[in-house]
């Protein structure tokens, strides 16, 4: 099965993000920062990490440029999940390394038809 | 609602458009007929209908453009837009000869969304067709959807669904809280109201034609009727996109499924034999 690590530092956003991504078919994790997360990926590489932007300690930004330098970090697919829904936002978070980009407020046909077309669903 | 309400309001969307509703679709036709209703300031339902029976045009335009339903995406399903852009555009650009053109038909385009996806797959490979004329059509019975498609302004929800991001930077812009499709993308497109019950032959030959998700609505007979009208449009090569799962075995003889899980079939013509394999696999 596939796994996948949502980051936010939103209890009820994780549990949306997590309950739509689990009823596409992955085994889900969560964290509630950029630092928790890289933490979690010491321990194993998910096949997709979904990230928000604006978090304490450490944001989306620099957690996806982190994570790309590490040993395994370029295979994993990122897709930022976030409010910032303007164009130089999303520049920004594909030049640190994210694949897609979901602006908030989503639903499960939009995370859906992005993990189609990044080849995660059949 | 009455029975015989229902009937009559049934059998009037089923004329018109092709739309089968079956009993248990009650609530359905009156969901859809609500807005309707109170757009409108009528009384009920019934008084609608009363209206459609006395043969009130307007009135019958309105009722059946609110009974589509007219749910889209860009890309929809991705595989068949991979495989048009993989198969068929390079197919079309070695097979053609001195004839440096051809047009791809969205039957069914609802708010644009098909069109806009066939358009922008092709310019991204408009390097391959130098100097070629290019049209995509676009068709639908709901005259609403075909103004929105004309526009090419579309909300945050929409340009999400199915749209890959570095795709949406690269044709539109934002403007406020709407992102707007650029004018060489929108102008490759040619959105209008047209019935596929009526007469398709005017609107000349296509190398493609995209007629997703909208042939199940319709009963056996209706259905075959479209395909054999939708048949002799295409080019001898040309290729027919249905919806995922959509199927013409058994319906049509005009024909030949290329993948059929993907929806996608080839022009069969018994005198002649296929020109070419478009069963490449689509892997992504
Ligand atoms: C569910 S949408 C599918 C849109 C798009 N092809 C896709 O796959 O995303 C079906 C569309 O078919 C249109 N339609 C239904 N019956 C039609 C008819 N008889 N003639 C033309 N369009 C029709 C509806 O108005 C609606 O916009």
């Amino acid at each position: 099965m596939k796994r996948c690590l949502v980051v936010d530092d939103s209890r009820v956003i994780r549990r949306v993000a997590s309950k739509i991504i689990q009823d596409l078919g992955f085994d889900v994790d969560e964290a509630e920062n950029g630092r928790k997360a890289l933490n979690a990926l010491t321990i194993r590489m998910p096949d997709l990490i979904l990230v928000d932007w604006d978090m304490p300690v450490m944001d989306g930004l620099e957690f996806a440029q982190q994570l790309r330098k590490l040993p395994g970090g370029n295979k994993v697919v990122v897709v930022f999940c976030t409010t910032e829904n303007d164009i130089p936002h999303i520049r920004q978070a594909l030049d640190a390394g994210a694949d897609e980009y979901i602006m908030k407020p989503f639903d499960s046909e939009i995370v859906r038809s992005k993990l189609i077309l990044l080849g995660l669903l059949g | 609602m009455l029975p015989e309400d229902f009937e009559l309001a049934a059998r009037f969307v089923k004329d018109r458009s092709g739309l089968v509703l079956t009993r248990d679709k009650v609530y359905l036709l009156e969901n859809r007929l609500m807005p309707v209703v109170r757009d409108l300031r009528l009384k009920s339902v019934s008084e609608l209908l009363a209206g459609i029976a006395s043969g009130d045009a307007a009135l019958q335009t309105t009722v059946i453009d609110a009974m589509m339903a007219k749910d889209t995406g860009f890309f929809r399903d991705w595989k068949p837009f991979v495989h048009f852009r993989t198969v068929v555009l390079p197919n079309i650009r070695v097979s053609r000869g001195m004839k440096t053109r051809f047009r791809i038909l969205s039957a069914g385009v609802s708010t644009g969304q098909e069109a806009h996806s066939i358009a922008m797959t092709i310019r991204d490979v408009s390097s391959s067709f130098p100097g070629w004329q290019v049209e995509v059509i676009g068709i639908d019975i709901s005259a609403t959807a075909i103004a929105a498609a004309s526009k090419g302004i579309y909300s945050q929800f929409d340009v999400q669904r199915g749209l890959p991001v570095r795709t949406l930077l690269q044709y539109f812009t934002k403007q406020e809280d709407a992102w707007v499709l650029n004018d060489a993308v929108r102008g490759m497109v040619k959105c209008q109201p047209w019935n596929l019950l009526d007469d398709l032959f005017s609107l000349g030959r296509f190398d493609a034609i995209f007629c997703r998700n909208v042939l199940v609505y319709f009963d056996l007979k209706t259905k075959l009727d479209v395909l054999q009208k939708l048949a002799r449009l295409l080019v001898d090569d040309g290729v027919l996109y249905l919806g995922l799962n959509e199927t013409v075995t058994g319906v049509s003889s005009n024909f030949r499924a290329v993948d059929p899980a993907l929806g996608i079939y080839a022009a069969h013509r018994a005198d002649r034999p296929a020109s070419l394999s478009l069963a490449a696999k689509v892997d992504l």
